[in-house]
């Protein structure tokens, strides 16, 4: 009892940020089975999902905003690919991931510009924010919700790439993109739709994340979207499940440092687990071993 | 009926293509026949739009299928099996056919075309939830043939189908072959086996760096010293 007693809240809250973080990783994992591209600025589409919360929640309803939230970040997403890395597609790798840096800054700056650099105060929803009580535990509704609802987008998103015509569409662009295309897939189309999931998974993760916080401003989306990028490089980049599961692992396992008093160390402790990784499995746990492609 | 009309193509510096004619008329094999590097391949890539023509025309049924999205070629009837056979390793036997109709819409004769590609590949029918990786060499071209005849292809393009395949296998794939043109569909064949593809050939053109060297029917080329001293070995 009394273990529980002091480690059900961090298991708790590490969970529901696992959650999050994995929210985010699926846009990472994605573009990155697709694309072989780390789209760097997939954290700050989730930052700037946050802003533009802040700024809608102030004359719409809750759910409006909730929604428009979505699919600012999706227009925001799909608009990025086609201006900064559709026309480097056969460009060197390593020119596109100078650019997705580029998309980074340019976000970053241009939030650091419309707020002036201030924190600004993220909307507080009454149904994120309600206590609950679990056993000795007390905590927000938030740390609940997430959990299932991450874990039934992941089922969804699942179901998607192993049923449905465009999924397939997906798994075979992944693997070989002439090949593709000779059988009449258009390349563009899978890859738009690969952003429209990463970029609305993002924003509904934005929506979760920061209602644990009471503020946002322009670095808001380094730090968990390089949490989340941690997380896919630890489930095997390219992987769905495997990112999902790294989220999970590194949402516990920082809770479980914060809880040792180590707090000051948590992030430092996330990092450290992913040079592990790279030490020993390189390819993450689910991670393809060879893919480049020919 | 499928007619190049001096064809060029540019790879960054390389002439590949200089000024081909090729026609492939219906109801018939045709194939390509020549060295590696002559641009057999790049001809086939850029019929189907995978390749920045330079100059010159394609046309499909009369029509000017030059600079068209490859998804649109390939919605009017023209496939391209490519070499290597390229099936997508982590998708089923059943999920690479499904792939090979996707442009298709018609849910009950896709169902039918299916059957007709398993009865054709009766070793494809024991394993259509096996992973495409898993097959054999022999087993992955037929694959390849099989989702290239899902598109319900009037033309058919075969990139070197019998590549790395053990004899039996090729003679396999070969009376295939025969199999589609009677069914109606066009074939344009390029083969370094040439004399299993000069065999089953009505016409065929030889190419050498980027030009036609010479053309005839199967039959003449087998026959002619040129093409036996070069090709065939003899």
């Amino acid at each position: 009892m009394g273990f529980l007693h002091t480690w059900l809240p961090y298991i708790l809250a590490g969970i529901a940020v696992g959650g999050q973080y994995a929210l985010i990783a699926i846009g990472y994992t994605m573009v990155y089975g697709i694309l072989r591209l780390i789209n760097f600025a997939h954290g700050d589409i989730f930052m700037w999902s946050g802003l533009i919360m802040v700024y809608l929640i102030t004359t719409l309803p809750l759910w409006v905003s909730i929604v428009l939230v979505i699919l600012f970040a999706i227009i925001l997403g799909t608009t990025i690919e086609k201006i900064a890395y559709r026309p480097l597609r056969t460009a060197p790798r390593m020119s596109i991931m100078i650019s997705a840096i580029g998309v980074s800054y340019l976000l970053q700056n241009f939030a650091l510009y419309i707020t002036g650099g201030l924190t600004k105060t993220y909307p507080a929803i009454a149904l994120l924010q309600r206590a609950v009580s679990i056993g000795p535990a007390t905590t927000k509704m938030v740390t609940i919700i997430t959990p299932f609802l991450t874990i039934l987008l992941v089922f969804l998103l699942v179901m998607l790439i192993q049923h449905t015509k465009i999924g397939m569409a997906m798994r075979a662009v992944s693997r070989d993109f002439e090949t593709s295309s000779l059988m009449g897939i258009d390349i563009n189309r899978v890859i738009t739709v690969t952003f429209v999931i990463g970029c609305g998974l993002a924003a509904i993760g934005s929506v979760l994340f920061f209602s644990n916080y009471t503020g946002i401003n322009p670095m808001s989306g380094a730090m968990p979207g390089l949490k989340a990028f941690v997380a896919a490089v630890f489930g095997g980049i390219g992987s769905v499940p495997g990112a999902v599961l790294g989220a999970f692992v590194i949402g516990i396992a920082e809770n479980i440092v914060k809880g040792t008093g180590w707090t000051t160390f948590s992030d430092a402790f996330t990092f450290v687990l992913l040079i592990i990784i790279l030490m020993v499995k390189p390819t993450g746990l689910f991670g393809e071993k060879d893919i480049d492609k020919v | 009926m499928l007619a190049i009309r001096d064809l060029n193509v540019h790879y960054g510096g390389i002439h590949a293509l200089r000024g081909i004619d090729i026609d492939v008329p219906d109801g018939k094999i045709i194939s390509l026949i020549g060295a590696n590097g002559a641009g057999k391949s790049t001809t086939l890539k850029a019929i189907m739009g995978l390749v920045s023509k330079s100059t010159g025309h394609v046309y499909w049924d009369n029509t000017d299928i030059t600079g068209m999205k490859t998804k649109d070629i390939v919605n009017s009837g023209i496939i391209l099996c490519p070499e290597g056979r390229k099936i997508f390793p982590d998708l089923t036997v059943d999920e690479n056919l499904s792939v090979g109709a996707y442009l298709r819409k018609d849910k009950v004769a896709i169902a039918k075309d299916r059957e007709i590609a398993y009865d054709l590949f009766p070793r494809l029918a024991e394993r259509t939830w096996q992973l495409g990786a898993t097959l054999s060499g022999g087993e992955q071209q037929m694959l390849a043939v099989a989702r290239a005849l899902m598109s319900k292809p009037r033309l058919l393009m075969l990139d070197e189908p019998s590549l790395g395949l053990a004899p039996l296998v090729i003679k396999d794939i070969f009376s295939v072959i025969q199999k589609i043109k009677e069914e109606g569909v066009n074939v344009l064949l390029i083969e370094q086996n040439a004399k299993a593809a000069l065999d089953i050939s009505d016409y065929a053109y030889v190419m050498e760096s980027g030009v036609i060297s010479m053309a005839g029917s199967g039959k003449a080329l087998l026959s002619d010293p040129r093409v036996q001293k070069a090709y065939l070995g003899e």
